[in-house]
């Protein structure tokens, strides 16, 4: 899957723990923007990880601070 | 003959609206099982049954809105004989309450928490005119009343909330209300450093895929409940003037929730289950919790209720505690904090815990020991 389908899959989860998402600046820090706390976070990373079949170890968290962070990380471990 | 009353689903619930029978006339049922979906104003609850038997006759109509402790059917108990063709109760009689066991039976439909609200105010409810379903008096009338204000006119019985969210503020300024009126609060905090634990918990999740990591949060419920087991008198309930202690710890957990509000629904035996098991069963329980999909044991039964707000930022919690429960405990957010050890200053990850407590059931030196056994817990985290 391409970037760009990664994204997708991205925001379609992101959609999912919080449906009143509208629009994510992706540039800027994606956990305050949307709301998600520790069970929502793990919860995304748990989706992503079905929906991608790539792991996410706890470590590599601090990676994924914003949108643009998370889809060029997973679609890195993509490749 | 076996009475299954709407029951209470926590302090902030006067009354429910019957959404769908999960049982029909004849239906064998057993204890646990889910017979209704009840709305509130918090989540449409699955209501469980607390006897076997057979339904015999599902008295309150879907739709129905009743108060706490209506008979909503009749079952017959095991070993009990189906009643002959006895006279019917009446339809609809759903709307008149459970007559309570003292004082006798009012002729206005009162509900039980508006009955002992009112016992507290010195208000007399007969006086009353219920604004409440089928012209039910409920606690907001007894306030009312208490504070001399003219009741507002009686709503009709057809007239369904109809915004969720001010129903939710509604429910949760009741309780917290309540709580800050009658409850002698007293506050304690302790830092507590989480370098242990927070290590124990990275080595532990290092090892496992996402799915199956802990949550710091786990680790502080499950400390929570053991150091219950050395201070019970943290959990249970304040009823009746004296502190009556709970069977289980069945700890409550305060989630918030998107469209705004929060709940506490609770999770059973909290001491009893494994790190994975409560992980578990708190991703679970927030996961319904947001999907408004509850159980009616886990809205009635927290003994005490933990709040965690470290996500949110916040150092420390100053809670308040959900009547009739005894103490609330919260947890700010695990952050490197200054810390002395062996004449040396460092950094270390420390998180502070607090607790606010009934001062009717406990004092603060015994609380201050639960918070210390909380800290002792969370400092053998492979011990949780």
């Amino acid at each position: 899957m391409d970037a760009e389908g990664i994204g997708k899959v991205v925001l379609e989860e992101l959609r999912r723990i919080a449906p009143e998402l509208e629009e994510v600046e992706p540039s800027k820090p994606l956990r305050d923007q949307v709301d998600l706390d520790s069970m929502d976070w793990l919860n995304f990373l748990v989706a992503l990880n079905e929906r991608l079949r790539i792991e996410i170890p706890e470590a590599d968290y601090r990676k994924l601070g914003t949108l643009d962070q998370v889809v060029a990380y997973l679609s890195a471990k993509a490749r | 003959m076996i009475e299954f009353k709407l029951p209470s689903l926590g302090a902030d619930m006067d009354e429910g609206k019957l959404l769908q029978w999960k049982v029909k006339p004849g239906d064998k049922v057993k204890r646990g099982d889910v017979v209704a979906v009840v709305e509130t104003p918090k989540a449409a609850v699955d209501v469980e049954i607390w006897q076997d038997g057979v339904v015999h006759e599902l008295i309150t109509q879907p739709g129905t809105t009743i108060p706490v402790g209506t008979v909503m059917a009749q079952l017959i108990g095991e070993g009990e004989a189906p009643p002959a063709a006895a006279p019917a109760p009446a339809p609809m009689a759903a709307v008149a309450p459970a007559p309570p066991a003292a004082p006798p039976p009012s002729r206005h439909a009162v509900s039980p928490a508006a009955r002992k609200h009112a016992r507290e105010l010195g208000v007399d409810v007969e006086k009353l005119t219920g604004t409440g379903p089928h012209g039910a008096v409920t606690v907001e009338d007894v306030e009312q009343a208490a504070k001399g204000a003219p009741q507002q006119a009686p709503a009709t019985a057809a007239a369904p909330p109809t915004d969720k969210a001010l129903a939710m503020r509604k429910a949760i300024a009741a309780a917290m209300s309540r709580s800050k009126r009658e409850i002698p609060h007293y506050y304690l905090s302790q830092t507590i450093p989480m370098q242990r634990a927070m290590d124990w918990l990275t080595a532990r999740n290092e090892k496992r895929p996402v799915a199956e990591r802990l949550l710091m949060g786990a680790l502080q419920l499950k400390a929570v409940a053991l150091a219950l087991k050395d201070f019970p008198d943290f959990n249970g309930f304040w009823k009746d003037n004296a502190f009556q202690p709970a069977q289980g710890i069945h700890v409550g957990v305060a989630i918030s929730l998107r469209q705004g509000g929060l709940i506490a629904p609770a999770i059973h035996d909290v001491a009893e289950l494994g790190l994975d098991e409560l992980m578990k069963a708190l991703a679970d329980l927030v996961r319904r919790a947001r999907a408004g999909s509850l159980r009616s044991s886990e809205m009635s039964d927290p003994t005490i209720t933990v709040t965690n707000l470290g996500d949110q930022g916040v150092d420390e919690v100053f809670a308040i505690i959900f009547p009739p429960q005894v103490a609330i405990v919260g947890f700010g957010r695990v952050a490197p904090r200054p810390w002395a050890q062996d004449g040396m200053i460092g950094a270390v990850p420390a998180v502070v815990a607090s607790l606010a407590a009934d001062h009717r059931a406990s004092d603060g030196h015994r609380g201050a020991r639960f918070l210390a056994a909380i800290a002792a817990r969370l400092q053998e985290p492979e011990a949780l």
